[in-house]
């Protein structure tokens, strides 16, 4: 049945009952249907960052200006560490087509062998974007800015980033960091928690029970997506 | 002849014992694709770095916005197209997923235009 996808099915047919119609499963066409959705979600945020930044393009300030650490050195490297986020997503990304190749066929080593990959590689992204949160939040030397403290004008030096103010440039730009990272970082979060099951149900053999290893596929597809939107943040938050 | 109520396994794209050339092709897609990937965002970070906005004109700066466009839209395609097997699936679910998102690009048309004219709008307002 490798190549059952391909083969073309007459419409009356198709659509008249005890055949899927998308020749997918119901849960695989559910996930499908969801990230839909979740992509319209991010869409949403992203658009809504790219609308503030024209608004207020006159106090947006240079991205590269602002993420330019690295652990363990001082350094002025911009995008290097977000490059290497980068990375480290697209590679888990790779674990994941792997783990579903192997569930393909039907190997359960595989599975949990590049599952369990999977899984490290979310963790250290998680791990990699908590540091880049702190760094943010610390932030650097400070700029005097004239903000309101409880209900009053005042000037005061302004470090590192809250909701309120930020040294880097207009509010918005720190609640739209915080917003669209932290909302991505809970899917990967979320997709860590989902990997860790499916790898559990793997190890406990529930699929080789079942005789295929769809929820693997599944799983995948959601993490998958998370890849798919960090490319995204990446290029309209960071390079643009 | 009699429909018979499908499995729902049988619907995983690529399902099934293979051939070792057929596993050698999948083997050799994914790495194309893993390699593709990474020399696109190692090719993004390099030119954030060594022409950063601030050092560029912005006639230039306007070819490396669309160049970075452009490469996303690349690795989203081949994210969604070989890593999500989208590819491999019928075209009326291809359709079902891809179409809607015509949508987002009106959103982001109208959205852009109509900040754009804010910004200028706040600008006559303050002189």
């Amino acid at each position: 049945m490798a190549h059952s996808a391909t083969i073309e099915i007459p419409s009356k047919q198709l659509w008249g009952g005890g055949t899927s119609p998308f020749g997918a499963s119901y849960g695989k066409l559910m996930m499908w249907f969801f990230l839909l959705s979740d992509a319209f979600s991010f869409s949403s945020l992203l658009i809504a960052l790219g609308y503030a930044r024209h608004v207020h393009a006159d106090s947006w300030p240079l991205v590269e200006k602002v993420f330019h650490h690295f652990p363990f050195t001082h350094a002025h490297l911009p995008l290097l560490y977000v490059g290497m986020m980068t990375f480290i997503l697209i590679i888990s990304s790779v674990t994941m087509v792997l783990a579903v190749d192997a569930g393909h066929t039907n190997n359960k080593n595989g599975v949990l062998f590049w599952l369990g990959l999977t899984v490290v590689g979310g963790l250290i992204f998680l791990g990699s974007q908590a540091w880049e949160w702190y760094t943010f939040i610390v932030g650097g030397e400070g700029v005097m800015k004239n903000v309101i403290v409880d209900g009053v004008p005042t000037d005061i030096l302004v470090q590192g980033a809250n909701l309120q103010y930020n040294e880097y440039g207009h509010t918005a730009f720190a609640d739209f960091f915080f917003f669209i990272t932290g909302f991505h970082g809970f899917h990967v979060f979320s997709g860590v928690v989902i990997n860790a099951i499916i790898w559990k149900q793997a190890a406990d053999g529930v699929f080789e029970k079942r005789g295929h290893y769809e929820m693997v596929e599944k799983a995948g597809l959601y993490w998958h997506f998370v890849d798919l939107v960090w490319v995204f943040v990446f290029t309209f938050f960071y390079l643009l | 002849m009699e429909q018979t109520v499908d499995q729902s396994f049988e619907y995983s794209a690529g399902h099934g014992p293979r051939t070792p050339e057929q596993s050698r092709a999948v083997r050799k897609k994914i790495l194309f694709v893993t390699l593709l990937l990474s020399v696109i965002t190692i090719f993004e970070v390099m030119v954030g770095i060594f022409y950063s906005q601030s050092h560029v004109s912005a006639n230039t700066w306007t070819i490396i916005k669309w160049m970075y466009i452009v490469l996303t839209l690349i690795k989203a395609g081949y994210i969604v197209l070989v890593f999500m097997h989208l590819g491999d699936e019928r075209k009326n679910l291809r359709t079902t997923i891809l179409l809607p998102m015509v949508l987002v690009v009106y959103l982001i048309f109208i959205a852009l235009y109509e900040g754009e004219h804010l910004l200028q709008y706040f600008q006559d307002l303050m002189k």
